[in-house]
């Protein structure tokens, strides 16, 4: 789960990692009021979109005092970044910067360690810093049997050759914001930049922070800060039901049972010429009630001409599907034809119960490579 | 021969007890896999259709000889189920719970390695050698014995290409599925090296995803060690960056884990790639001279 950076911030400051103070505002007037709470000076007013590029885009603008932030947010709110919507925007209490430095923290899984990248050339596309400067750019993997040490720290801030009278606070910083990625299960912790002011302080002026999907059991809090509204209508509805689903934007439903199944399914559909509207994993076990509520989520896409179902039944039993697909025929109304590939545990009489109520408009293939062809041939008629 | 599950298994089922837990160990036992003890805490002294139960993996291995376990509990207990039967001296532990924090996997990995301690998975069907033993919830009816040494990264996935090669007269050594999450125990080059090994298996097939780059790093090991016959299949080669394709460990993070990198790495090294499950098998078959 991807985290707004005044989420992040949030959890910065829970965390004592040093941060800006600021305000989230979805209104102009709460822009206004929020800049006046923060002391009536110069404040930063920041688009919350979960994509990079903000700047670019003329979503992150510097404002003397509340009324010109309010002027100013006024020109971010719906703006587009990247097919991001702008509905919230971040006000916060501009800092004097002298210096911008990169940090982040990785969970490296080829590695199986955390990565520390660290670097004193801040503010821009680390991945430009990355290939045109490479010494520029300290890269070092922290080992979990030992922890974190003073040495690591030192290691870290001399490779990205930090000044010294620098290394206290900006290594503190690292030690929290380490701290912070134990604590809440993250997968990626990003400060760019990472400001020393004028004044000689370490802050966090950015956050961009991912939390391990598979870990939000442990943390309601953070669970709850998941933006349901910004989130794609159709996968919204899935996640609500317990379907794993994946919207593109293609005409041709598709739903199988197992993620490798259903993968190599689209590339199929693909490769015979169709596009894909979507990736649907019923699960291992689906019965028939689940199918029909993977087929309501497929056809709540009024882009979809046409379904596959490809199913190669381990767990799944290809009679509970051939059933829920009888059933959804009844419950619902189904206008687009269904292509139906059965195999695998209790196929013989899955394709038995289709053969026998031979509905119109579904199709039983025996191959996965026919039902592809089939179901693009009438995607494409449709 | 075949690999990781072989006549010499002898299956302790943790969380024996849960649904899943029950159907599965009595499918395995069927098979005729020895299942030799199940463990559910405060519910030692029970029987599931005969097999002793017991509240500890210590008091099941010490009571039956257990030298492989097959973890079946939710996932915010699996990594304790795991370290419990690493302490209690299982050699192979097979995970098939999926979910289960990536923090959490990452400090059992770290345990484990160093101790030369085998987890297959999480998140994985298990492993199945056709005729002999089956771990997990591989459909066994799909497959049968023979020459091709099968690992995946999916499990439904790996009875689309083995019921291709079924269909080709094709049988299987062992089907070893490593599993969708990004922290896994056992890797491709670890099932590639025991296949190399293995005298039974002939060509080896495997199976890989999107995310990651332990394809990449196969494909390495490939060309430098295994003299046999290498296929390969990549899923996802239509994925949109940014999102998790089912498997925790199935995301294209930037421009790291696509398809077309992993296609590319296999086949500069050697290894021929189909681009449909339907290919490969016949690829395979080819080379089996079928």
């Amino acid at each position: 789960m991807d985290l707004y950076e005044h989420q992040g911030k949030e959890l910065f400051g829970a965390h004592g990692v040093p941060t800006t103070e600021g305000r989230v505002a979805t209104t102009v007037e709460e822009v206004r009021s929020g800049a006046v709470a923060l002391g009536g000076g110069r404040v930063v007013v920041k688009a919350q979109v979960l994509t990079g590029g903000r700047g670019k885009a003329g979503g992150v603008k510097v404002a003397d005092g509340p009324d010109d932030a309010a002027a100013k947010a006024a020109a971010i709110f719906g703006l587009d970044i990247k097919g991001h919507v702008t509905r919230r925007v971040w006000v916060e209490k501009a800092v004097d910067i002298a210096k911008e430095y990169y940090l982040s923290i990785t969970f490296d899984r080829g590695e199986k360690r955390p990565l520390f990248m660290l670097s004193t050339m801040g503010g821009m596309d680390i991945e430009a810093v990355a290939v045109d400067h490479p010494d520029a750019l300290a890269r070092l993997h922290l080992d979990p049997a030992i922890g974190m040490r003073p040495f690591f720290l030192r290691r870290l801030l001399f490779a990205a050759r930090v000044p010294k009278d620098e290394h206290r606070a900006v290594g503190s910083l690292i030690e929290k914001a380490y701290a912070m990625y134990l604590a809440i299960d993250a997968m990626l912790i990003e400060v760019n930049p990472l400001v020393i002011t004028t004044t000689g302080e370490v802050i966090a002026a950015d956050a961009k922070v991912t939390v391990d999907d598979n870990a939000l059991f442990r943390h309601p809090a953070i669970e709850a800060m998941r933006d349901t509204a910004a989130a794609d209508p159709q996968e919204q509805m899935a996640r609500e039901r317990h379907v794993t689903y994946v919207k593109l934007d293609g005409s041709v439903g598709i739903l199988g049972n197992g993620a490798g199944l259903v993968m190599s399914t689209l590339d199929v559909v693909d490769e015979v010429g169709g596009s894909p509207a979507n990736f649907l994993d019923v699960g291992g076990g689906a019965d028939a009630d689940k199918i029909v509520t993977a087929l309501e989520v497929i056809l709540s896409d009024s882009k979809v001409k046409a379904i596959l179902f490809n199913i190669f039944g381990g767990i799944t039993r290809c009679d509970e599907v051939a059933r829920g697909i009888l059933a959804a025929l009844e419950r619902l109304t189904i206008t687009v034809p269904i292509v139906v590939r059965l195999d695998g545990t209790n196929d013989l009489e899955g394709r038995r119960l289709l053969a026998e109520a031979a509905p119109p408009n579904v199709f039983a293939e025996r191959t996965m490579l026919d039902a592809a062809r089939r179901v693009v041939a009438l995607a494409e008629g449709a | 021969m075949a690999i990781l599950v072989t006549s010499e298994t002898r299956l302790v089922v943790q969380g024996i007890t849960g649904r899943e837990g029950t159907f599965h160990t009595l499918k395995n036992r069927d098979y005729g896999t020895k299942v030799v003890a199940g463990v559910t805490p405060g519910k030692g002294g029970e029987t599931v259709d005969g097999i002793p139960v017991f509240d500890t993996v210590a008091q099941a291995v010490a009571a039956t000889g257990a030298n492989t376990s097959m973890v079946f509990v939710p996932p915010r207990f699996a990594a304790d189920a795991i370290y419990e039967a690493a302490d209690a001296g299982v050699a192979l532990i097979v995970c098939i719970t999926e979910g289960i924090p990536a923090h959490d996997m990452l400090a059992v990995y770290s345990y484990l390695a160093p101790r030369g301690i085998r987890l297959l998975g999480p998140n994985c069907p298990g492993a199945l050698s056709p005729g002999i033993a089956n771990v997990g919830i591989i459909p066994a009816q799909v497959f049968a014995p023979g020459g091709i040494g099968l690992v995946s990264r999916s499990g439904t996935l790996t009875y689309q290409i083995g019921g291709e090669l079924a269909q080709l007269g094709l049988g299987n050594s062992t089907i070893v599925g490593i599993g969708g999450d990004p922290v896994i125990g056992t890797s491709f080059i670890d099932a590639l090296t025991l296949f190399q090994a293995d005298p039974q298996t002939e060509i080896i097939v495997m199976v890989g995803e999107i995310g990651g780059n332990e394809e990449e790093k196969a494909a390495d090991h490939v060309l430098a060690h295994v003299t046999k016959p290498v296929f390969g299949y990549i899923a996802g080669r239509t994925a949109p960056p940014g999102k998790t394709m089912g498997h925790a460990g199935a995301i294209i993070s930037g421009s790291s884990g696509t398809a077309a990198a992993k296609v590319a790495a296999l086949e500069e090294r050697g290894v021929r790639v189909g681009s449909n499950p339907t290919e490969v098998a016949r690829m395979v078959a080819e080379r089996a001279g079928r």
